[in-house]
């Protein structure tokens, strides 16, 4: 290796793939190529080629990496704008607002994340959005990394948005381009929805060429073009477009090349499905004697109806393997009985279909509760193994919250009430800490909290939430307890960054994602806001948190405890990348310990190993010598960090 | 042929994702049509982490069933045993790293250790090749992924891959002086025996 290249910056992604700068050389190529990618990066491609000018987005899994895929493409070589914005539904109103300039714009986050967007998101099909927009969704069966796993296609019919589901890498970059066609000719936001393992699968995708298009800059937004204004008289014309528009799509969805139809001469049996089930249906399929033949929707909203009538009047019996709700089922009967078609229709049988991810060993399944004759039973494979210990996730070691954890617990009684918010500090309600007992969705604590604090004199109540959270939608709440009285006390977490999606800069964190920009500091808001009790701490000052925190509960109102420590993941990887980086590390004065056991079963840090003699010891591998545990020991038994 | 599957699966932040990149384009590198998906839930550290390869010339979904792996990587004792569980075949082969990152159910005393015998005791009984890894002078414990990549490549464990392709894989990823400390400790340990117990 010549010196010249081992002084080259280190490049490799930590998600896993070709290393950051490849990526970005790749997504730019003019040739046509193909290379190993997975989903989210192939996606990005597939917005490059078809024009797209304006991407927003908020952090969410399973769709960061499209974010990072966009990010290793230089800032000044990206083909189109993109920003993440403070929350789903602003990335969904700046996407907007770009594609009634004429831009081609696109918007994606989490399945969760088009609640918040959606204010925004169920008008979009009223306007006419002249530069086009795709609206894609990283949904979660199996709730991989999120508190439900809402059918999003429910939104397709609410809005009355055409919807697209890919089932591949390959799949969701041709999916894409179409999407942005038919947004682009019927000037109409589409629908292009992702579920998890769609989004991190990886294969071989086949990419066309690209030839970049010079781009028209002109701000095209033409009130004439409209009504853009849903006021009064205004909306029936409005309501009656979309649903034309929506008419029109549905006569092209029977002509699209995205359904495709596998025909194996089965007359008495017929499979229609899409996305990531119809994977796991053709692997369940692979060793069957009888194979049923398949309808694949790509488009699932508008469906193809005349499609789908022609393979129901060509099967005795037609099942629909449909992951989650049951959307589809129920229009498709109805076609059936409209059509006054007899085909045996078999949706969902129990509650176990409505639940969970269509894995190929589900899929398996379900085929067996259809037709037990068309598979052979599968050997049991539980069989009594040895048990192994769960292993929920952690906060990290050296993790603030953890410190924030230990020392506020020690500030309430058993009956106070704690109220969780969206991040990393959620996995505080674990044991042993058991802290936030309550969580729904980003923001929802601070409501929360003052409702719990109706009527209630005797427990006190005491809210979490994140700083990245405060912005997305915390911001309401806490005015609103303001505003209303309410006697609550806010905690807010602040680690300087969205930890747990992958460290997204947010509006406290001075930079955005294309350029450093000014801070909005939090305690500036808080006073702003005119909150009267605002304390502020390190978490690792674990005896002061714990008054703080005595004395914000016992303030009339709402008071706030801002408890900061950096993610001392992002901290520790940031420092490990430095030059002359020294790793430290904390022992256990076994000579001094005590067995108290706090360390472990209180602090908690992952970093502590219980031996079969009883005796405590550090995880070398774990620790990361920040020393947040020193204090807790009342023995003091844990030694102060030193180099290793 | 039919599929090949080959489940990995760790502790959040000990490298499975590189690990599993590699394995992935070492089989593109070796000709096969391959799939893979990594699952890391919410883990950004000190959850289950768990990737699957797939290849071979009937490969649709990217998911491995339940006791259909030909390989379970398990880059920590208790995630070895909760894949081979899950996944693995019987007659199959379990590679592990012999390190112990305690779950908290250990830790807060309520679940034993997993132990070196519990899952030699499984590999027997369900004829499973066991191969446990670990390399006690390691600098960098996040290299403990090319440690077990070394073996994987001293006794083929992948059928069909080869040194070569590994080696092409890990330069497609890496650079500088990342790849040149990976790569030699790849060459180091898929030609010696001295860490294998």
């Amino acid at each position: 290796m010549s010196p010249a290249m081992t002084a080259e910056p280190e490049r490799f992604n930590i998600k896993g793939n070709i290393s950051m700068k490849q990526i970005g050389e790749m997504l730019l190529r003019k040739m046509s190529f193909s290379e190993i990618v997975m989903g989210n990066t192939a996606l990005v491609r597939g917005m490059i080629e078809a024009g797209t000018r304006v991407v927003t987005s908020y952090p969410g899994s399973p769709t960061p990496e499209i974010a990072e895929a966009i990010k290793s493409i230089p800032k000044d070589e990206r083909p189109f704008y993109f920003e993440f914005s403070t929350n789903e539904k602003v990335a969904t109103e700046v996407a907007y607002g770009a594609a009634v300039n004429g831009h081609l714009a696109t918007v994606f986050f989490k399945s969760v994340g088009l609640n918040v967007a959606a204010d925004t998101f169920v008008q979009l099909n009223h306007m006419n959005i002249i530069g086009g927009m795709v609206i894609v969704l990283g949904d979660d069966p199996g709730a991989n990394s999120s508190q439900n796993e809402q059918d999003n296609l429910h939104y397709a019919y609410l809005s009355y948005t055409p919807l697209f589901e890919p089932s591949t890498p390959n799949e969701i970059y041709t999916f894409y381009k179409e999407a942005a066609k038919l947004a682009t000719k019927m000037k109409m936001p589409v629908i292009l929805r992702l579920t998890t393992h769609v989004c991190h699968a990886k294969e071989k995708v086949i990419f066309d060429a690209w030839q970049p298009l010079e781009f028209d800059q002109t701000p095209r937004f033409d009130p004439e073009n409209g009504p853009y204004v849903p006021i009064a008289a205004e909306v029936f014309p409005m309501k009656a477009k979309a649903l034309k528009k929506l008419e029109e799509v549905a006569i092209e969805m029977n002509r699209s090349v995205l359904n495709r139809l596998f025909n194996n001469g089965n007359k008495a049996r017929g499979i229609i499905t899409m996305g990531l089930p119809f994977l796991s249906l053709m692997e369940a399929l692979i060793n069957a004697e009888e194979k049923p033949d398949i309808l694949k929707l790509g488009c699932v909203y508008p469906l193809p109806q005349k499609m789908i009538k022609e393979f129901l009047q060509n099967h005795k019996e037609v099942k629909l393997i449909e992951e989650l709700d049951n959307v589809i089922e129920k229009e498709i009967k109805a076609l059936a009985y409209d059509e006054q078609i007899h085909t045996k229709i078999i949706g969902k049988m129990d509650i176990a279909d409505w639940i969970g991810e269509y894995t190929p060993d589900k899929v398996y399944h379900m085929l067996r509760k259809t037709w037990p004759d068309l598979l052979p039973e599968k050997r049991p494979n539980k069989k009594n193994f040895p048990y192994v210990p769960q292993r929920p996730p952690q906060m990290c070691p050296g993790c603030g919250h953890r410190s924030a954890f230990h020392a506020i617990k020690k500030a309430l009684e058993n009956t106070d009430i704690t109220v969780a918010d969206i991040g990393c500090h959620t996995l505080g309600f674990l044991p042993p800490y058991k802290m936030g007992e309550l969580l729904m969705c980003m923001g929802a604590s601070t409501g929360i909290a003052s409702g719990l604090s109706l009527f209630n004199d005797s427990r006190k109540v005491v809210a979490f939430l994140g700083d990245s959270t405060f912005f997305h939608a915390g911001l309401p709440g806490i005015i609103n307890a303001i505003f209303n009285k309410h006697n609550i006390t806010l905690i807010l977490m602040e680690n300087g960054t969205t930890a747990m999606t992958g460290h997204q800069d947010h509006a406290a964190s001075g930079r955005n994602f294309n350029e450093l920009t000014d801070k909005i500091p939090v305690r500036k808001v808080f006073e702003g806001l005119g909150v009267k009790h605002i304390y502020e701490i390190d978490t690792y000052q674990q005896n002061k948190l714990t008054e703080l925190v005595k004395q914000a509960i016992e303030d009339k109102g709402f008071s706030v405890v801002i408890a900061r420590h950096p993610c001392m993941l992002k901290f520790t990887r940031e420092q490990r990348s430095k030059p002359g980086f020294q790793a430290r590390r904390v022992e256990i004065d076994q000579m001094k310990c005590k067995r108290i056991y706090e360390c472990i079963e209180k602090f908690a840090c992952p970093t502590f190993t219980r031996n079969d003699d009883g005796n405590i010891e550090i995880n070398t591998d774990l620790c990361i010598g920040d020393g947040s545990c020193l204090q807790t020991c009342p023995a003091t038994a844990i030694t102060p960090p030193e180099i290793v | 042929m039919g599929a090949f599957n080959v489940y990995m699966t760790g502790v959040g932040g000990q490298g499975i994702g590189l690990l599993s990149e590699i394995l992935l384009r070492a089989a593109d590198h070796a000709g096969h049509t391959v799939k893979g998906v990594d699952t890391h839930g919410l883990a950004q550290r000190g959850g289950i982490v768990v990737s699957s390869l797939r290849y071979g010339d009937k490969i649709y979904s990217p998911l491995i069933s339940e006791g259909e792996a030909d390989v379970v990587i398990g880059l920590e004792r208790h995630e070895a045993l909760r894949g081979m569980n899950g996944y693995l075949k019987d007659g199959g082969i379990l590679i592990y790293y012999n390190t112990v990152w305690q779950p908290l159910e250990t830790r807060l005393d309520i679940a034993e250790e997993v132990s070196e015998e519990i899952i030699h005791q499984q590999c027997l009984e369900r004829n499973i090749r066991e191969i446990k890894v670990f390399q006690a002078d390691l600098k960098d414990v996040r290299m403990q992924n090319i440690v077990v990549l070394g073996y994987i490549d001293k006794y083929e464990l992948i059928p069909g891959i080869k040194t070569n392709h590994y080696q092409q894989a890990m330069v497609d990823l890496m650079t500088g002086s990342m790849l040149e400390k990976n790569m030699s400790l790849f060459d180091q340990e898929r030609t010696q025996t001295s860490h294998l117990s």
